[in-house]
């Protein structure tokens, strides 16, 4: 008898356990990155956990978040700006320019109002601002769907916020260009790395950035904020090319201190789609 | 029992080595694409992923429909199905088979598949997806296989397969609902964005499935003489008929739901598959047909008369699946990607290397679907005698 019941008390305690834990950590599951990005100064190894989470209108996270203000009004005073950021962008990470649009990889590139932001009203709108470069790339948002997707951890958001690949890692199943609301992400439909028979690169123009590395075939890239760069101290090169425009703000939208907060509360801002939930951290001063 | 599939008459051969031959291109089709990497292929930024996904998406659809012939025979004793049920089992292995070809193919890294399984990701629905389809290929293998190769020996089947026979049930459902996760769950693509996919997927799963099973069956029936039996067909034909039904049923609600909405996100690609959006109306022709053919494919089968009759039961089959074939194998993945999530169309074209691929793959399901077939029906033959 008292064998039976402390069998059932072992049972009983267990799947009282089960019952607490289990939620929890399927709430761990889909949540792991958010909470791993809330914990502020996280260590770069927690960086391949899965990201996820909330639907697009909850509470903030409190981490670092890096995030960019584009000002599309400024982008259009100086002739030419948007075009001198895709070629910093470019040229700093060796993105291949494979002259045709099947093959395009592009990281930070130039569409009209009415393309970059599909989801917001183009009724009556005034027709000029269709007449403006509006500058678009990877929003790497707060809850971004590509990582969920991605089956490998290839991409993921590290400590401060930024959504970044494993080139090492990735399959490319392009699950992840699925699931980009943006269309910020782009496939090496081919060998960026062929060469003529003289030696020469096909596809780097303008030779390589040795402090950054090339891609092999088959693999997803996109937009990473320059973490090179800011591991440096330096600023992403689309915003170091702005210069003192003020074109470009980047810094952590979480910091109230910080010139980007400065920024985005004083300023009326829209990002692209906010209805996906995705919380993108580019914001936009139209 | 592997042995069985080694004789057979000179057409037997001859259907093997043309299989074989169409293989071998492709496989050398596969070795171009390898080494110069997908941009072999139609598929471009905007389309990323074209035929091989397409297809990989509908055989996931042919796959489940197996359960169609499994769920009656072993769990309502419906002993009409009890010749039938073995080839939807076999049919089941061969279209998963021609899953993972797919998708292998469709990689741009091959050889780091495996990293799917080195770095689990629950969060992604391409993991469960793997977990699911080579369940269900482990469970068709073990219980077709182990249920055929003791009707061999002439002994009941070992009792401990009954768990695995009602684990396989539930489990087809599973494979396409989880096929249905991977596109209804992503918030930028509105075509595919609808808690309605997987039920849809599943309708057009058990109409296409076992109106191939139809057709394969007739063939048997003429080149094997295999004869599954007529209560069999019929019935097949009753769950074609109704599967059918509620495809074109779910697929309606899609239009009302767009159109009565007046979302435009909702109506862009249905406007571009069914009316073409701007000036791009590439799939508009084919997708009309389907539906056209679909229609009246299942119209006809509501009608007893037209049933019964060998030769119009096969062509309402055969439209059926071809409907649906385009309807999911085409329209579904590729609609997703148009307009892209800057509103811009770009169109695909696959390349001659990207077709030459999915022939081969899909000769390879027919192989690997005639070895086995081959193997039941002798049995089936042994028995007779």
């Amino acid at each position: 008898m008292d064998v039976k019941r402390r069998k059932f008390l072992k049972i009983a305690g267990l799947s009282a356990v089960a019952g607490l834990g289990v939620p929890s950590a399927f709430t761990n599951l889909l949540q792991g990155e958010a909470l791993a990005s809330s914990s502020g100064q996280g260590n770069p190894a927690e960086g391949h956990k899965p990201a996820g989470g909330h639907g697009g209108h909850g509470e903030e996270s409190t981490g670092t978040q890096y995030g960019m203000v584009i000002d599309i009004k400024k982008f259009a005073e100086h002739q030419g700006l948007a075009d001198r950021c895709i070629n910093a962008c470019h040229t700093e990470h060796n993105v291949p320019d494979f002259g045709n649009p099947k093959d395009e990889i592009k990281w930070i590139w130039t569409d009209d109002y009415a393309h970059g932001f599909t989801e917001h009203s183009q009724y009556k709108r005034n027709a000029g601002l269709n007449e403006l470069p509006v500058l678009l790339t990877c929003n790497h948002c707060a809850n971004p769907p590509c990582v969920r997707a991605c089956p490998t951890q290839a991409t993921f958001k590290n400590e401060v916020g930024v959504v970044v690949m494993d080139f090492h890692r990735c399959i490319g199943c392009r699950f992840c260009m699925a699931a980009c609301p943006y269309g910020a992400r782009s496939f090496n439909w081919r060998n960026p790395r062929e060469k003529y028979a003289n030696g020469n690169y096909k596809f780097y123009k303008n030779g390589v950035n040795p402090n950054y590395p090339t891609r092999m075939r088959g693999v997803v890239e996109k937009c990473n904020f320059c973490p090179e760069r800011l591991a440096v101290g330096k600023l992403p090169a689309c915003v170091e090319a702005t210069g003192e425009t003020k074109a470009m703000v980047f810094g952590n939208v979480n910091d109230p201190n910080s010139e980007i907060a400065k920024v985005l509360n004083s300023n009326f801002t829209i990002q692209r789609k906010p209805a996906a939930g995705t919380k993108p951290s580019v914001f936009y001063i139209i | 029992m592997l042995e069985k599939a080694l004789v057979g008459n000179n057409k037997y051969w001859a259907w093997i080595f043309f299989l074989l031959g169409v293989i071998s291109i492709g496989g050398l089709f596969y070795l171009y694409q390898y080494n110069y990497g997908l941009g072999a292929t139609g598929m471009s930024r905007d389309v990323s992923w074209g035929i091989y996904i397409a297809q990989f998406t509908f055989m996931v659809g042919v796959a489940a429909g197996g359960v169609m012939l499994v769920l009656p025979y072993y769990i309502h004793d419906y002993k009409a199905f009890g010749k039938i049920t073995i080839l939807g089992e076999f049919m089941a292995i061969a279209a998963v088979a021609m899953c993972i070809m797919f998708i292998t193919a469709d990689l741009g890294q091959p050889m780091r598949i495996m990293n799917v399984i080195l770095h689990p990701t629950p969060n992604s629905m391409l993991f469960w997806d793997m977990l699911v389809l080579n369940g269900y290929l482990f469970l068709n293998a073990i219980c077709g296989w182990v249920i055929l190769n003791a009707h061999n020996k002439g002994v009941p089947y070992p009792k401990w397969v009954k768990p695995f026979i009602y684990l396989s049930i539930p489990w087809a459902f599973s494979i396409h609902t989880v096929t249905a996760f991977l596109y209804c769950g992503l918030p930028g693509r509105h075509f595919w964005l609808t808690a309605i996919l997987a039920p849809r997927f599943l309708a057009s799963a058990f109409a296409a499935g076992p109106a191939l099973l139809v057709l394969i069956a007739m063939l048997l029936k003429r080149v094997a003489n295999f004869d599954a039996g007529e209560k069999a067909f019929q019935k097949l034909g009753t769950i074609i008929t109704y599967a059918a039904l509620a495809n074109f049923f779910f697929l309606g609600l899609e239009f009302f739901v767009a159109y009565y909405s007046q979302l435009p996100g909702h109506m862009h690609t249905l406007d571009y598959l069914f009316w073409g959006h701007e000036e791009f109306d590439n799939l508009v022709l084919p997708m009309r047909f389907s539906l056209t053919i679909g229609l009246v494919a299942t119209t006809m089968l509501l009608f007893p008369q037209i049933k019964k009759k060998e030769g119009m039961f096969a062509l309402s089959c055969a439209m059926l699946f071809l409907s649906l074939w385009i309807d999911k194998g085409v329209g579904m993945v590729l609609g997703g990607f148009v307009p892209n999530p800057m509103g811009r169309i770009t169109e695909y074209y696959p390349t001659v290397p990207e077709i030459g691929i999915t022939l081969a793959v899909w000769a390879a399901g027919a192989l690997i679907l005639t070895i086995l077939f081959k193997i039941a029906v002798t049995v089936a033959a042994d028995d007779d005698h």
